[in-house]
């Protein structure tokens, strides 16, 4: 019992570092630019396919991973030179609907390129083992990789924005927009640099969880209402916000759907404990959310209104 | 004369909802009349949102919970009804129903509810949190309709025979249409004289100018919850004929894809305007069926209109026809 818990704790922490990856793209992009972007879970999509991708073809995971990264993060960039500059001076309402769009153009253009089967990425041989856990169950190499590469990126998120030149800009763009462009920064570079950023970022995390499930057309959709979820609870616009939102969520979600059914079922019989456990480990994390917001209304970190 | 203009579409619009099936009747394609159906309840999907969303300017992004929760309401009292199950034995019986009627107060009374529920979590907040929170728990009932195994789960629940409407055969494609229609009709109708009365002004002075309106003495916050009630029961009202269309109904119905196309409807065809949803679903409709037809894929030119509509075309097809930009 202790190892499973123990398992399912290392799993939880897992999607809540791909998931703190997601939402600091968001987030960064909300507290920055002000736009709400439905298409993040697009770029995490088009991250795991082109890893997918490209490692079938040259046999290599770590060129599809450059890939990924490289791919986001251009497919970012000119979405945001084409057309999500456009949106930054409207309302939220013209933003969720171009960028609403913006998902059935990239969705159903994945489909028409790679069809509607799901690929499937292969993990290099040398993180292919299972680790030990204190316990003496055994936790798959690659999972703990993920959980170790994605804290690494996390560090450097945190570097970049607290100590780089660029990370000072970004900070001054959340804080006053007209004040950094008067002081003579490039504004509109610097939108679409944040934008690609959060796009790498999102196209990391995909190629990182396409390991892990298949890689398919949609499969950033989910991710991306966790992230908003992410982001409601963390406050938007904060980094710090993001990084606790998601391993709470991480740790809820994946506890909650452990926990739940052994606890009813301590008073219920098997089946319907297995039913009514799964069903509210489901609603688990909105609940959380809901909490949160009646305590707090901008969120943990968010600026209050 | 632009008001005239306007006044000219939305005519055409309705003499074409109603002249389409009937012709469809005569040349015996009883399919364009079930898409003339399909136009009718999504255009009334779309007035419930346009309520808050067009004159009360809060953009939810949650309808699709409540356009599930009238269609689960029609397969659920009708699945009881078919198996002679009742719902609820003590601490009083509740028997399922195949009466459109029941089913739909049902459907009122719960989405009401829920609506209420959501309404003042969301309502405490604004802007991207009211549209993300109100996403968020749309997604919740979504996945908790896929989890909860007793009424089909992510299968969905069948409605073996359409239910009935005292006088009316609903088995009857152009009857059923016509009850729709109606349905749609009534909604259209309520919805107009709600939004000329002090109710509805109360309800844009609030999207316009809330501190205005806090101090007139009218509190914003209980004008929106009562808007994005009434709005939840339309819609769900929409959800339950829908179930009815289909013989069907499942998760989908709830996810948030739903909330997008129901918003696309109001956009699509013109928000704040109140034939605009049923200029956008029937805008829609007939993009999927000719696209569709020509296309699998024919959501990517889609999303492509739909881009251009936002990056140009504001106000939506009656905007651009009747030549008028709109508030908003």
């Amino acid at each position: 019992m202790f190892s499973l818990f123990l398992e399912q704790l290392l799993n939880g922490l897992q999607s809540g570092v791909m998931l703190f990856l997601m939402a600091s793209g968001l987030t960064l992009v909300f507290g920055v630019m002000g736009l709400i972007n439905l298409a993040h879970g697009s770029l995490y999509m088009i991250g795991a396919f082109a890893c997918a991708a490209v490692a079938a073809w040259t046999g290599s995971f770590w060129l599809g991973l450059v890939t990924s990264l490289m791919a986001a993060a251009i497919a970012g960039a000119l979405v945001e030179m084409l057309i999500i500059r456009r949106l930054y001076n409207r309302d939220h309402l013209d933003q969720v609907l171009a960028t609403f769009a913006l998902i059935l153009i990239f969705s159903e253009g994945t489909r028409w390129i790679f069809g509607s089967f799901p690929l499937f990425l292969s993990v290099p041989d040398f993180l292919t083992g299972t680790v030990i856990l204190p316990g003496g169950s055994q936790y798959p190499l690659f999972r703990l990789a993920i959980i170790v590469a994605g804290l690494a990126v996390a560090v450097g998120l945190f570097l970049l924005i607290g100590k780089t030149r660029l990370g000072i800009r970004i900070r001054a763009g959340e804080a006053d927009r007209g004040m950094i462009a008067a002081l003579g920064v490039d504004i509109d570079r610097l939108y679409t640099i944040v934008f690609a950023l959060g796009a790498a970022l999102a196209g990391l995390a995909g190629a990182f969880v396409g390991t892990t499930q298949s890689v398919q057309v949609g499969m950033g959709e989910p991710v991306l209402i966790l992230a908003f979820v992410v982001i409601v609870i963390g406050g938007i616009g904060s980094i710090k916000g993001a990084l606790v939102g998601s391993l709470l969520v991480g740790f809820t979600d994946t506890m909650g759907r452990f926990l739940l059914p052994h606890a009813f079922a301590t008073f219920l019989d098997p089946s319907s404990a297995t039913a009514i456990g799964s069903a509210l480990a489901s609603m688990l994390i909105y609940i959380v959310m809901a909490l949160v917001l009646f305590l707090r209304p901008s969120g943990l970190f968010g600026a209050t209104s | 004369m632009t008001m005239n203009r306007e006044f000219l579409i939305n005519s055409i619009l309705a003499i074409a909802l109603i002249a389409v099936p009937l012709i469809a009747l005569g040349m015996d394609e009883p399919f364009i009349i079930t898409l003339a159906t399909k136009v009718a309840i999504f255009a009334m999907a779309g007035v419930g949102l346009n309520l808050v969303l067009g004159y009360g300017g809060l953009v939810s992004f949650g309808h699709a919970a409540f356009f599930g929760i009238g269609g689960y309401a029609a397969g659920i009292l009708a699945s009881h009804a078919l198996n002679y199950e009742p719902i609820m034995e003590s601490p009083f019986l509740i028997e399922g129903t195949t009466q459109m009627i029941v089913i739909w107060i049902v459907a009122l009374i719960v989405s009401a509810l829920v609506a209420l529920v959501i309404g003042a979590i969301t309502l405490r907040t604004s802007g991207v949190y009211f549209i993300m929170i109100t996403l968020a728990f749309a997604q919740m009932i979504y996945y908790f309709a896929i989890s909860w195994p007793a009424y089909g789960g992510e299968d969905g629940l069948s409605i073996y025979v359409r239910n009935g409407f005292p006088g009316i055969n609903t088995l009857d494609p152009i009857s059923f249409f016509a009850l729709c229609a109606v349905m749609l009709a009534i909604a259209m109708v309520f919805s107009a004289v709600l939004i000329r009365s002090r109710f509805g002004l109360a309800l844009q002075g609030a999207r316009q100018n809330p501190q205005r309106m806090t101090a007139v003495g009218i509190a914003p916050f209980r004008i929106r919850l009562v808007a994005f009630v009434i709005s939840a029961m339309i819609t769900a009202l929409a959800g339950a004929l829908y179930a009815d269309l289909n013989r069907f109904v499942s998760p989908t119905m709830l996810s948030w894809h739903m909330s997008g196309e129901i918003m696309v409807f109001v956009i699509l065809g013109g928000v704040g305007r109140l034939f605009g949803p049923l200029a956008g679903a029937a805008l829609y409709i007939i993009l999927e069926h000719l696209l569709g037809g020509v296309w699998e894929f024919w959501q990517l030119p889609l999303g492509v209109l739909l881009l251009l509509v936002v990056l140009f075309a504001r106000g939506g097809l009656v905007g651009v026809l009747a030549g008028e930009r709109k508030h908003v």
